[in-house]
């Protein structure tokens, strides 16, 4: 069989007294959708933090391409080919879209001409939809097409695993559906896809399986039907009548 | 090369040739006082411009280069391979500070950089024989006679600052530069991108120190004598930044026009009144943060100053 594509085994980590993740453990293979899900401060975004670099996991290690990334720092990991979004988008202000994503083909993407670079930013441009925003400043885009830089630039970095952090709230629902098509479309490209969401619309509209978080620990791991009905997934996120409707929004 | 920059080293060489040629004691003074404030100027602005880290740390290079000169020349070490020695040395320090000082971010590291030049202020003065203590130290007379000596430190340096636009110029166009530049507007982007950004942040601060310390190594030379509270002087590292905003703060002319205009104003404020130079360059600041946050260069440039107002 061949080996996951991420593999975390029982990472922990601590703030001080607080037990932020505790023993979590899954595997993603490559080409899947997965959806993380889980009640506010569950620990979603610490633990996309602990894959990507920012916090070193207290205990447990983390494995990228059979290769030990834990411990390992932002810029290192997103070198290696696991990009992350970030809920709250970071731009690089000043700069044109292309600027900002040639930066991180330069970079993350190892296209060290910056012609090059420049090309393929383009690329990713077109691909997510910006190309007719290229010079702007990045400080100037709409809500949602910052969201959309935020991803062409993790494109950029040529990943093979892409964490998406709450891509999509905060956008109407045309924006919605637009995103929904781009996140297939990076499927289609062969990038394994992990998404942190808290709409059920398109946890359920896309993911192939589902994780759910709940205070730090891994509470369920399965196919969406499945876990959608999961006594303790129904208990402890969704509410009980939640769980015979999995199309509504939670919050 | 785009057009401003030809012109940029038209004017540089243009002026430099002009005093080296024809200019008196006086004018001398004048043309070698800006060289140096434009070579710590543009050294400043590769840290504090370009990296966005702003830096109070200049006074502590340009000392340090001044005092590894004077002593390297007092046992016996050539003049210019002094000089190369010092500029080492001042890149050295900043490699060893990079990894404490780069840590931090906007005040806490103006404020930690500020401290750095009052703890090798205090280990000169308690330096003994070795550094000459409070009372400094005294260099041998070059001998060859005094205007021939102007012309030297005049091209010595502008040398230096010519060799700090090169450099500038090339961090512009580099993969080097787009690393700052991520660094300067979102440090957390810039990882995000795969950006070592310790690893630049601390070369940056290298470049810079070796400018300002090569600057306080002819400066040893130039004075013929140093002391600690001389070139360990805060304005040493408060001066580069006001001409760094006057001019025009991360781009390369900046830097050289807001040395001109430091000088400029220097020299008229004082000859009315040399007790009213610091109160001038407190004024200064203000103003300039005030109504020129884009400095000279800001003003010239419609498409900078469009982008900056939409920030």
């Amino acid at each position: 069989m061949k080996a996951p594509l991420l593999q975390l085994d029982e990472v922990s980590l601590s703030f001080g007294g607080l037990k932020a993740l505790s023993d979590v453990s899954f595997q993603i293979n490559a080409g899947e959708i997965v959806g993380l899900i889980g009640p506010n401060g569950a620990g979603k975004t610490t633990l996309v933090n602990v894959c990507a670099g920012v916090y070193r996991p207290s205990r447990g290690k983390v494995q990228f391409e059979d290769r030990l990334i834990s411990g390992l720092r932002q810029d290192q990991v997103a070198q290696r080919g696991m990009a992350r979004t970030y809920q709250i988008v970071q731009p690089f202000p000043a700069m044109t879209v292309r600027e900002n994503v040639t930066a991180a083909a330069l970079f993350g993407g190892g296209i060290r001409h910056l012609p090059d670079a420049r090309k393929f930013a383009d690329e990713q441009l077109a691909f997510v939809g910006l190309a007719p925003h290229a010079d702007k400043s990045a400080a100037n885009l709409s809500l949602a097409h910052r969201k959309r830089l935020e991803l062409a630039k993790s494109l950029a970095l040529k990943p093979r695993l892409i964490w998406l952090d709450e891509v999509n709230a905060g956008l109407s629902s045309d924006d919605l559906d637009n995103t929904l098509q781009l996140i297939r479309q990076i499927a289609a490209r062969g990038i394994t896809i992990v998404m942190i969401e808290h709409l059920m619309k398109v946890v359920m509209g896309v993911s192939t399986r589902i994780l759910v978080l709940k205070s730090g620990t891994l509470i369920a791991d399965g196919l969406p039907s499945d876990v959608i009905r999961d006594p303790a997934v129904v208990e402890a996120y969704l509410g009980g009548h939640y769980a015979e409707d999995g199309s509504r929004r939670d919050d | 090369m785009k057009a401003h920059n030809i012109a940029f080293w038209a004017i540089f060489a243009g002026v430099v040739a002009l005093l080296a040629f024809m200019g008196d004691s006086y004018w001398l003074r004048i043309g070698t006082t800006v060289a140096l404030y434009a070579a710590l100027a543009s050294s400043w602005n590769i840290i504090g411009g370009f990296t966005g880290y702003p830096s109070f740390a200049t006074a502590a290079f340009f000392g340090l280069g001044a005092y590894a000169s004077a002593i390297a020349q007092l046992h016996g070490v050539p003049m210019p391979l002094a000089w190369v020695l010092a500029a080492a040395s001042g890149g050295l320090l900043a490699l060893l500070l990079g990894f404490g000082l780069l840590r931090l971010r906007g005040h806490y590291f103006a404020v930690a950089s500020l401290v750095v030049a009052e703890v090798f202020r205090e280990l000169i003065i308690a330096g003994g024989d070795l550094t000459g203590g409070g009372m400094g130290l005294n260099l041998a007379l070059l001998p060859i006679p005094p205007l021939a000596q102007a012309r030297l430190f005049l091209l010595a340096f502008s040398a230096l600052a010519a060799l700090a636009a090169l450099l500038s110029f090339w961090i512009v166009g580099a993969r080097f530069g787009v690393a700052l530049r991520c660094i300067e507007q979102n440090e957390n982007a810039a990882a995000m991108v795969g950006v070592a950004a310790t690893r630049y942040k601390t070369f940056a601060l290298m470049l810079s120190a070796v400018f300002a310390s090569a600057g306080g190594a002819v400066y040893a030379n130039w004075l013929n004598y140093i002391d600690p509270s001389d070139v360990f002087n805060v304005l040493m590292s408060v001066k580069p930044i006001v001409m760094a905003l006057i001019g025009g703060v991360g781009t390369v002319i900046g830097p050289f026009a807001g040395a001109v205009a430091l000088a400029a104003v220097e020299e008229l404020v004082t000859k009315g009144a040399l007790d009213l130079n610091g109160a001038f360059l407190g004024l200064a600041i203000v103003l300039l943060v005030l109504f020129m946050p884009g400095g000279v260069m800001g003003f010239l440039s419609p498409a900078r100053r469009m982008r900056k107002a939409s920030e």
